[in-house]
């Protein structure tokens, strides 16, 4: 088998944020989120741990609410769903996350989509895991121009959720809601520390020598490449024939 | 029942200055209603997209008949951002309202009461609650002290406007799973509706049917639009024609681009 590509140790680490969860929600164009939970269902099902129940939000096929695109943040605002993927355009050293644009709101200078439910998930789903392939100081910034969703919150207001790592395509970060702010817990295979720190526009917490991010093991790795592959070829065609292409034989 | 409306007719409905509600890019969209709506010309409209825009609001902000849009997002998907939306905010030339999903249902649900506001969780230090002078925050009444709570007032548009698969003779329109679709129109002073087509059977002849049934009592007006919702897919029906919406996210990034666009698309569609 040929080794595992960096998307195969990403999709391998978000199994291991999602380990426990029951019930994970997943955005429509999320591949590699989806892998993860996949991943994180074949690997429960192998074991004989509890089934882990996945929504893929936008898919007919893979979503289950019947009860229109509400039913969603009703479940999440009920505790039912343990874990969520949000991104962002800016996100900074406090957990804040900005998916409106850059400059002084309304007029800004770049506009993005918005806030879609951020502003309500990232307050009562558990396990939010602030996932950016790009690493780079204009997303990781100090402080974001416009807060859709905020790190934390003060005492008294309501906060079952909020994020609980953040996963780049250089490293792994936990979440510390009592200082508030990350921690590098590993770097990726082929990055380094300084690599990490001149691509992030924040101050983090380290140990001297970060741990490396663990690439899949071989049972792992067959499972990602088989079966899991298969169903996220149902969803996200295009991605899963990348995935495959990225890491045949002859790449 | 209504007996069905030709489109321009539908779209004449439509006064200036009326706020509209417009289904999230999955659920169902009247595309079929957005070159008449242009065409038609009301203007200084307010949109409120349930709970995201997409192509067709993106449409009506280029035809410059947009005055304002509440919205939790709006994008093309796949196809990248909404490129008149993008150029509309640029220029200060719309009100932005901009929400989150959640507090958009929380709106249409008060007005489908009856009931003045909602209230919810969530939003507490957000600039998306400080950017919303029209909501308040107060503590839980039911509470011990403090426990702050977000009200979201109702909102009850004018008109909401959809996509579905089928009505019956007697105007009442299958919905299935897309329970936002009756939220809408609950929540709407009137409901305009196209569908792919009507059926000669009752939709309340089975349960089975009925349970995804909003009832004619909900819906002013009916339009048969065959394909009415493309270049979007509809649930149970087709799939998104992607590389049309790729070719408008493209087209429209110049306001030449989208004029041209939709100097093309109009003619194909009338």
């Amino acid at each position: 088998m040929t080794p595992s590509s960096p998307r195969e140790t990403l999709i391998t680490t978000i199994a291991g944020l999602l380990d426990g969860v029951r019930h994970v929600a997943v955005g429509a164009s999320s591949p590699i989120p989806a892998a993860g939970a996949m991943l994180l269902r074949a690997m429960s099902e192998v074991a004989g741990a509890p089934p882990v129940r996945i929504s893929i939000l936008g898919s007919v096929r893979h979503n289950f609410f019947t009860n229109g695109s509400v039913e969603l943040f009703d479940c999440a605002g009920q505790g039912r769903i343990d874990a969520f993927f949000l991104s962002g355009g800016q996100i900074d050293g406090q957990g804040n996350v900005n998916l409106v644009g850059v400059g002084d709101y309304p007029q800004t200078k770049v506009r993005w989509p918005g806030s879609f439910g951020a502003a309500y998930l990232y307050f009562v789903v558990p396990r939010v895991i602030l996932f950016r392939e790009d690493h780079t100081p204009r997303i990781f910034v100090d402080k974001v121009d416009f807060i859709s969703a905020p790190g934390t919150s003060p005492e008294g207001v309501y906060r079952s959720g909020g994020p609980y790592a953040l996963l780049t395509g250089l490293g792994l970060f936990d979440f510390d809601a009592a200082r508030p702010g990350f921690r590098l817990r590993s770097i990726h295979p082929g990055h380094d520390l300084t690599e990490i720190t001149d691509a992030t526009g924040f101050a983090f917490a380290h140990d001297a020598a970060p741990a490396a991010t663990p690439p899949p093991d071989a049972a792992t790795l067959a499972l990602l490449r088989g079966r899991v592959l298969d169903e996220l070829s149902e969803t996200y065609p295009d991605f899963a024939a990348q995935l495959q292409r990225e890491t045949s034989e002859d790449a | 029942m209504p007996a069905t409306t030709d489109i321009p007719s539908l779209a004449r409905l439509i006064e200036p200055g009326m706020q509209i509600a417009l289904p999230v890019d999955y659920a169902g969209v009247s595309m079929a209603m957005t070159h008449a709506l242009i065409t038609h010309g009301a203007g200084n409209l307010d949109l409120v997209c349930v709970p995201t825009g997409g192509l067709q609001a993106d449409m009506l902000i280029g035809a410059g008949l947009v005055r304002s849009v509440e919205t939790s997002a709006m994008t093309l998907g796949e196809a990248g951002g909404a490129p008149c939306f993008n150029r509309a905010v640029k220029e200060g030339g719309i009100v932005l309202k901009d929400a989150t999903c959640p507090a958009i249902h929380a709106g249409l649900t008060a007005a489908q009461k009856g009931a003045p506001f909602s209230a919810m969780r969530g939003l507490i230090g957000t600039d998306v609650l400080r950017h919303r002078p029209d909501w308040r925050v107060i503590d839980n009444p039911f509470g011990a002290g403090g426990d702050p709570v977000v009200l979201i007032p109702a909102i009850q548009p004018d008109v909401a406007i959809f996509h579905a698969t089928m009505a019956d003779r007697a105007g009442n329109v299958w919905i299935g799973r897309r329970r936002e679709l009756a939220t809408m129109a609950y929540a709407a002073r009137r409901t305009i509706v196209t569908v792919e087509r009507v059926v000669e059977d009752d939709l309340f002849e089975t349960e089975t049917m009925a349970a995804g049934t909003l009832p004619a009592l909900y819906v002013d007006a009916i339009g048969i639009a065959p394909n009415g919702a493309w270049p979007y897919g509809l649930w149970g029906g087709y799939p998104a024609d992607t590389a049309e919406l790729s070719r408008y996210a493209a087209a429209a990034r110049t306001t030449e681009g989208f004029a041209a666009y939709l100097a093309d698309t109009g003619a194909a569609a009338s």
